[in-house]
């Protein structure tokens, strides 16, 4: 610690270009906070089944193929299945595709098995009530001004109308809730019935794009898995079953290996951040020649002069670092809240913990790294040559 | 008094590339304790690097050298560097203060390397300043001092640490008249009244003369040794260089 103040005032000497560095380190890991906790939440989400209470069932082969609506009450007759639901991803457009919300049609029941969207039971009972209904989520109620009784007009993308037409106009019925803040996301759903749906659609009628079980019992979420994905195999509907984590990373993973496409930006940026923050030790360590010659002089170690200038290198990442991580936490905290959420499942883990862990540890070696061979200079200097400027 | 430093049959050989130079050639010299000595000679002639070695910045190739009983030309660089720490204290030529630390600060550099508390750093710091005529810019950057002032600050960095030996590499070099006197005049006192040993390079006759003795160097090989007679008469006259 008696050092503190000697490492803080060489760091702060060159105050601009401490600074400027300081900057792009604090960019560098708000884009390692978003990056790592969009990374987290698809390693979080595996395959491992254990300890879900809901399940969603899916063709194996694509997500974008459909299963039969006839394997409903099968599945709703395997041992350990609650209560079975289905939906279809509609993929309507609201005036131009930017616009961009999750829009699927939903079972009557299918608001049975999410209890944490709230939606008053007269709306409710509207929904059930009228064919062209559709409730939809307050975080995108208000970003589009809409209110109950709203007429709502989609462009289809995938599925038109049995007149051929790819424009449908529903009636707003119902407005719901999410209380749980790390769940806001998903007020930005629109809901329509899926009895009108499958009756109003050209293509694809009686099947269903995946189905959403109930446990009876989550400890035994693996057995219950195999025993629906067995109800189907060696058929021509081969199904997987996952969890809800599981089938968000799925559906994220249609635009992209996601997972691969955040290491490679990683990448990319930390690789930048080393090479800049070196060149910056290297300029301030070459500056700094005769200064740690003076040290060496008054009795400092070798073993000391490599130690400071490590100690001020990894200093200047961790304070970069850990305002740009702070920052990370707040901008995924706003956006998880306000992206759409694709699936039940958010696609950005808050910055807890583990990412913080793993973000000190990514400073304290990287600072090590860029520190290394300026320190290794300082430490192999000849006070007699430095002091004489040769 | 008893020898501080004996050197016997020293040499110090440089190679640069293929160049071969030797700068010292079996230098023998023995400096008391308490003695303040001038070492002059001309540019290349091995007084800085003599001073050097005395100092332990640099290893002889040849020859012994011990200080106060210490073979410091046997002495691994980290054993030196713990022998420095505690034996001796270095003022330049350029003063060579950390710019970014105020005067008390740098004189509190070399405790850092012991295990004094932050406030008996600050303390003795403090001491070493009042001695030196500074303790009322104590809170002062190097960069607000004047040149004179700089080099006191340098001085009581080599004070406080308490050494046995002064190590001083022209330290009137960037002095004015002034200023140059106020500094030997101080170098003096400690030698006289704290019984510092000094040992200085230095190209001026006039700060020499504040010297007890006077060694000239030339290619590398002393060519006198003798003891200033005038020298105790400098100290009745700090006006010297005015």
């Amino acid at each position: 610690m008696k050092y503190l103040q000697l490492i803080w005032a060489t760091l702060f000497r060159h105050k601009t270009r401490t600074f400027f560095t300081l900057f792009s380190v604090m960019a560098a890991f708000v884009l390692f906070g978003l990056l790592d906790s969009v990374r987290s939440a698809f390693t979080g989400a595996s395959n491992n089944v254990a300890g879900a209470d809901r399940l969603i069932t899916t063709s194996k082969i694509s997500l974008t193929l459909s299963l039969p609506k006839s394997l409903l009450a099968r599945i709703q007759a395997v041992p350990g299945v609650a209560a079975t639901t289905y939906a279809n991803w509609f993929g309507g457009i609201y005036q131009d595709p930017k616009n961009f919300f999750p829009s699927q049609a939903v079972a009557d029941n299918f608001l049975d098995l999410h209890p944490e969207w709230e939606l008053p039971a007269e709306q409710r009972r509207a929904f059930h009530d009228t064919r062209s209904g559709v409730i939809v989520g307050a975080s995108l109620a208000e970003k589009f001004h809409w209110k109950i009784g709203d007429k709502i007009p989609l462009q289809a993308t995938i599925y038109p109308q049995k007149d051929g037409s790819n424009t449908w106009i529903f009636d707003l019925v119902g407005i719901y809730q999410v209380s749980d803040p790390n769940l806001k996301g998903q007020e930005n759903n629109f809901f329509l019935n899926w009895d009108y749906f499958d009756e109003a659609r050209q293509l694809d009628k009686g099947t269903v794009g995946y189905y959403v079980l109930k446990l009876a019992d989550r400890d035994r979420a693996d057995a219950v898995a195999a025993s629906i994905d067995a109800l189907s195999a060696d058929s021509d509907h081969e199904t997987k079953t996952e969890s809800e984590q599981a089938f968000t990373a799925a559906f994220a993973s249609q635009f992209g290996d996601i997972g691969l496409i955040v290491e490679a930006i990683m990448g990319a940026v930390f690789f930048t951040l080393i090479l800049l923050t070196g060149n910056t030790m290297a300029q301030a360590v070459r500056e700094r020649i005769p200064e740690l010659a003076v040290l060496k002089t008054l009795g400092f170690s070798k073993r000391s002069v490599l130690m400071l200038v490590l100690a001020e290198s990894t200093l200047m990442l961790v304070l970069g670092g850990l305002v740009g991580l702070g920052l990370a936490g707040a901008v995924v905290g706003v956006a998880r809240t306000a992206m759409p959420a694709m699936g039940p499942t958010p696609l950005m883990v808050p910055v807890g913990a583990s990412i913080w862990l793993r973000g000190v540890l990514l400073m304290v070696l990287v600072g090590l790294t860029v520190g290394a061979l300026p320190a290794l200079k300082g430490m192999r200097l000849r006070i007699v040559d430095a002091l004489s400027g040769r | 008094m008893s020898a501080l430093v004996e050197i016997h049959d020293l040499s110090k050989v440089y190679e640069r590339g293929k160049q071969r130079v030797e700068v010292l050639h079996h230098v023998d010299l023995m400096i008391e304790e308490g003695e303040f000595l001038a070492l002059m000679g001309p540019s290349g002639s091995g007084k800085s690097t003599l001073l050097n070695l005395i100092g332990g910045l640099d290893s002889p190739s040849g020859g012994t050298l011990e200080v106060a009983g210490q073979r410091i030309d046997r002495m691994s660089e980290d054993a030196l560097a713990k022998w420095r720490a505690a034996r001796v204290g270095f003022v330049f030529q350029f003063y060579n203060l950390m710019p970014m630390l105020s005067a008390q600060k740098n004189v509190e550099l070399p405790l850092l390397l012991t295990r004094l508390t932050a406030a008996q750093r600050r303390r003795k710091a403090s001491v070493a300043l009042e001695l030196v005529g500074l303790a009322e810019r104590a809170g002062h950057k190097p960069s607000e001092l004047s040149g004179g002032q700089q080099q006191r600050v340098a001085i009581a960095r080599a004070l406080v640490s308490d050494p046995t030996l002064l190590v001083c590499d022209e330290p009137t070099g960037d002095l004015d008249r002034q200023s140059a006197t106020d500094i030997m005049m101080l170098l003096q006192q400690l030698n006289r009244d704290f019984g510092k040993t000094v040992i200085m390079v230095t190209h001026d006759p006039r700060a020499a003369e504040y010297a007890r003795r006077i060694l000239n160097l030339d290619k590398g090989t002393l060519v006198e040794n003798g003891v200033l007679a005038a020298a105790s008469a400098r100290t009745a006259q700090p006006e010297y260089f005015t």
